[in-house]
């Protein structure tokens, strides 16, 4: 039964000799290989290549039911099996997931059926020929396929019947094509004879997997048109063949051309020094990174580990929101915490973050509005307005840019300042120039930087351990368990 | 005519000289990040727990769009949804009551990419127009397309944008190959990037206050990490074997997570500079379209093109479970911005949300 099934293999791999072929179809000019599901085809390839091993694979069987024969079949069953066995799928259910993907790429197909996908049943299902998979050929004409659906109509078998859905198409096409009309019928005759002359078998075969090479690239309604690929992807396919076919297309390493230019006039007029330049760029930047100080991996993870487990209780994924999640429950009150500005009303968790770091202090308006008052406390609030100055400068729109830098300047760092901040003679001139010459969105990164690390080795570890931080803590606790409190003696009452 | 020969030949040998530098530079780069995996991540995280019982349920399935759903994104508030589709239509979602609050026609069809302003009060998008527009999302009864401004423009598709950290400016990427910052106002170009070897898939902003940084993927297989200061690309990270369509940082900005074409999703460290970890498994062949990290860093969801969500133990490196989220590809994803939600949109017209 084995080698009666390969026979049959064998001779359906001749087809392209015989048919209208899958070669044939669509323009011929377009390279398979850069089709953007190309390597998707290729693993799913791998897979079947070793579902069809003679010794390995997914035994095919010629089976014989009441008065005919069903040649080459494997039964869901026994292909599930096989996936179980051979693929590191977990379960049953993703092994019939991905037979599913396959299937509808077409790569096998339930022997009576349109519809592509795999059941773990008795169903009969075929492999299709390597030379209609979709590595292999082109996205079709509907010339082509109007060839196919006008050779069904020819053949009064009852397999061979038109679905309505082909029906419909085929009375679409018909319209489309009125004027070619005869050729399609012509060359639908042509190939009906061929059909004729073949082996009983053999046809049972080959109609199967030419129906199945239409159900994946006409599928059925309702069906996922595998074939279709990203539009990102298929823009950067046409800009590729474009460029190929057109051969008087500059030669830039960058398709689709850039915003500005970036061969120099000297570049062109020297390739040689040009080629020198960057080389020594290249060098240059290639130093620089050598001397960056690197990480290891084992640090790196125990940075990811602490992270997690300072953040652990704040991942809705990890641990349950509380009080509720909102998506769960459909109640708004975690939100509606989250918004809450009150001191009475801001919740432990938002309170307890703020011991994290600084960034996340700030984050929280609540919070950033507490750091803010125990500044002036200190009398250091101007290092957070000037901080928060800055971030806003880097945001802001072109037109009021100018204005900004030289409020910013004038407000905290030039002499006589209304709010002078602290930094060194070096920054303060550098900014000096910068604001003078050329001021820009990030002019006064140096001082930023400087009163940003002030703050946070400064001021924020002192506030973090006030006595102001630590009440706001116990404010938040107490009113936690002040609301506990009722209901457990509601609890205890009703015990 | 001599001394110009005898030129020649010293610019030519000294780029034989300069060229081999370069090279041996090369070399003894890889020799030093090659030290730095002193061991595996899977095995320095396995004292960690393992992440058990982990449940996630559709809460919410979001329909209205008459095409592949391409892009989406949060509204800072938690609850609205911006989303783009093949159709050309834009709509901005109230998710939590699945209204849909605003919707969009774009001139053109397929629009690739959609943003919130951090405001909540305007969106953009844009696509194969090779322009990002700007769409005010006011209460009242007009037309909120009346109001539009086009502020970027590229010399192809646009592929993703962002707003920085106001609604004054915008950063986007596009199949030209650049990145580029507008500021929104005039239209006018802040920065341009240049530097990758293929379309620009995708972009993501660091989400440390104090950093400048933002990172971006491609089709040339490379990410890059970016100064947007100087537009100075800062780091380069290599090793997908195909296209990489996502990128998005790890909640404290010292990482990045990619989603590829060859069906892995990988972690790159900025400060090992280098790939940390690596999530993929032999019975997935499909390409990842998308991925986003949970607010702790532990999980990292990926959609998938063969219609799945795997969720990745970042940790560990295994999968902790597979979702069979919608009836077509994945196309993008986001976890909400306090982390209690996903958010999926797939080609099968539809987005979902998941608890």
């Amino acid at each position: 039964m084995m080698a009666s099934s390969h026979r049959y293999n064998k001779r359906t791999e001749s087809l392209p000799n015989t048919l209208p072929n899958a070669l044939m179809f669509g323009n011929g000019q377009i390279n398979h290989e850069e089709n953007p599901n190309y390597l998707v085809y290729k693993k799913m390839e791998a897979i079947v290549d070793k579902m069809q091993d003679e010794a390995t694979g997914v035994p095919v069987r010629t089976v014989k039911s009441f008065m005919s024969k069903v040649p080459s079949v494997f039964t869901g069953q026994d292909l599930i099996l096989w996936m179980m066995r051979n693929l590191d799928v977990d379960d049953q259910v993703e092994a019939l997931h991905l037979a599913h993907l396959m299937s509808s790429h077409g790569y096998f197909f339930p022997i009576d059926d349109h519809v592509l996908t795999v059941k773990c049943d008795n169903t009969y299902y075929r492999f299709q020929t390597p030379c209609f998979w979709p590595s292999k050929c082109g996205e079709p004409e509907n010339t082509d396929y109007a060839v196919y659906l006008c050779k069904r109509t020819m053949q009064n078998k009852q397999r061979l019947e038109l679905a309505d859905y082909e029906a419909e198409n085929l009375a679409r096409l018909q319209k489309m094509f009125s004027r070619k009309w005869e050729f399609i019928f012509m060359q639908a005759e042509a190939q009906a004879k061929v059909d004729k002359k073949r082996d009983k078998l053999e046809r049972k075969v080959l109609d199967s997997q030419e129906r199945a090479f239409w159900d994946v690239h006409r599928p059925v309604p309702g069906c996922v048109n595998t074939t279709e690929v990203d539009i990102k992807k298929a823009c950067r396919m046409n800009r590729h063949s474009k460029m190929s076919r057109v051969g008087t297309w500059p030669n830039y390493a960058v398709p689709g051309g850039r915003l500005s230019p970036s061969v120099s006039e000297v570049d062109l007029h020297h390739p040689a020094e040009s080629v020198r330049n960057d080389l020594l760029h290249a060098i240059d930047l290639l130093k620089k990174k050598l001397e960056k100080r690197r990480v290891k991996i084992s640090k790196v993870t125990e940075s990811y580990v602490s992270y997690y487990d300072q953040y652990t209780e704040y991942d809705a994924f990890c641990t349950p929101a509380d009080p509720t999640n909102p998506w769960i429950t459909d109640s708004t009150e975690y939100w509606d915490q989250d918004k809450a500005l009150n001191a009475r009303d801001i919740p432990l968790r938002r309170v307890k973050r703020w011991a994290f770091s600084v960034e996340e202090l700030l984050r929280d308006p609540a919070g950033k509005d507490q750091f803010s008052k125990f500044l002036d406390k200190e009398f250091s609030g101007e290092n957070l307005k000037f901080w928060l100055a800055c971030q806003e400068l880097k945001g802001v729109k072109v037109a009021e840019l100018s204005d900004k830098v030289h409020e910013i300047y004038s407000e905290f760092l030039a002499p006589g300042a209304h709010n002078p901040v602290n930094i060194d003679a070096r920054i303060a001139e550098l900014v000096r120039k910068r604001v003078d010459d050329n001021p820009n969105r990030y002019c006064f990164a140096e001082a930023q930087d400087h009163i940003f690390k002030l703050m946070k080795s400064d001021s924020y570890s002192r506030y973090i351990r006030s006595d102001m931080y630590k009440d706001y803590l116990s404010g938040t606790r107490k009113k936690s368990k002040k609301r506990l409190v009722p209901l457990e003696i509601r609890k205890m009452t009703a015990l | 005519m001599a001394t110009e020969a005898l030129k020649v030949d010293g610019t030519q040998d000294s780029i034989e000289v300069l060229q081999r530098e370069a090279e041996e530079l090369k070399k003894r780069l890889e020799e030093e990040k090659a030290k730095l995996k002193d061991v595996d991540m899977c095995k320095a995280a396995s004292k960690v727990d393992p992440v058990t019982n982990f449940t996630m349920k559709q809460r919410r399935h979001l329909k209205g769009h008459l095409g592949k759903v391409l892009c989406m994104d949060w509204s800072t508030d938690k609850r609205r949804i911006v989303s783009s589709s093949q159709d050309g239509k834009m709509l901005v979602w109230e998710a939590f009551t699945t209204n849909k609050e605003h919707a969009v026609t774009m001139p053109t069809t397929w629009v690739m990419a959609c943003a919130y302003g951090p405001s909540g009060s305007c969106v953009a998008c844009g696509g194969l127009d090779n322009k990002c527009t700007i769409y005010p999302l006011s209460t009242d009864d007009t037309d909120i397309s009346s109001k539009k401004k086009a502020v970027a423009t590229h010399t192809s598709y646009l592929s993703c944008c962002t707003f920085t950290c106001s609604d004054n400016q915008l950063l986007t990427g596009s199949g030209d190959s650049t990145c580029a910052l507008w500021d929104v106002e005039s239209g006018q170009l802040i920065q341009s990037f240049h530097g990758h070897a293929g379309d620009v898939m995708s972009i993501d902003l660091s989400p440390s206050e104090t950093g400048n940084l933002f990172v971006s993927g491609g089709c040339d297989k490379t990410a890059m990490v970016w100064d947007m200061r100087f537009g100075e690309c800062v780091q380069v990270f290599e090793g997908h074997e195909s296209d990489i369509n996502n990128v998005r940082f790890y909640p404290s900005g010292d990482a990045f997570a990619t989603a590829s074409d060859d069906a892995t999703c990988c972690l790159f460290d900025l400060r090992a500079d280098r790939e940390a970890n690596c999530y993929k498994k032999e019975s997935i062949i499909f390409g990842c379209n998308s991925v986003d990290f949970s607010i702790s860093g532990r999980l990292l969801f990926g959609g998938y093109n063969d219609h799945t969500v795997n969720v990745w133990d970042v940790l560990k490196g295994n999968r902790v479970t597979i979702l069979y989220a919608h009836e077509n590809r994945v196309s993008c994803l986001g976890v909400s911005p306090d982390g209690t939600a996903l958010c999926t949109g797939s080609w099968d017209n539809t987005l979902k949300i998941w608890a």
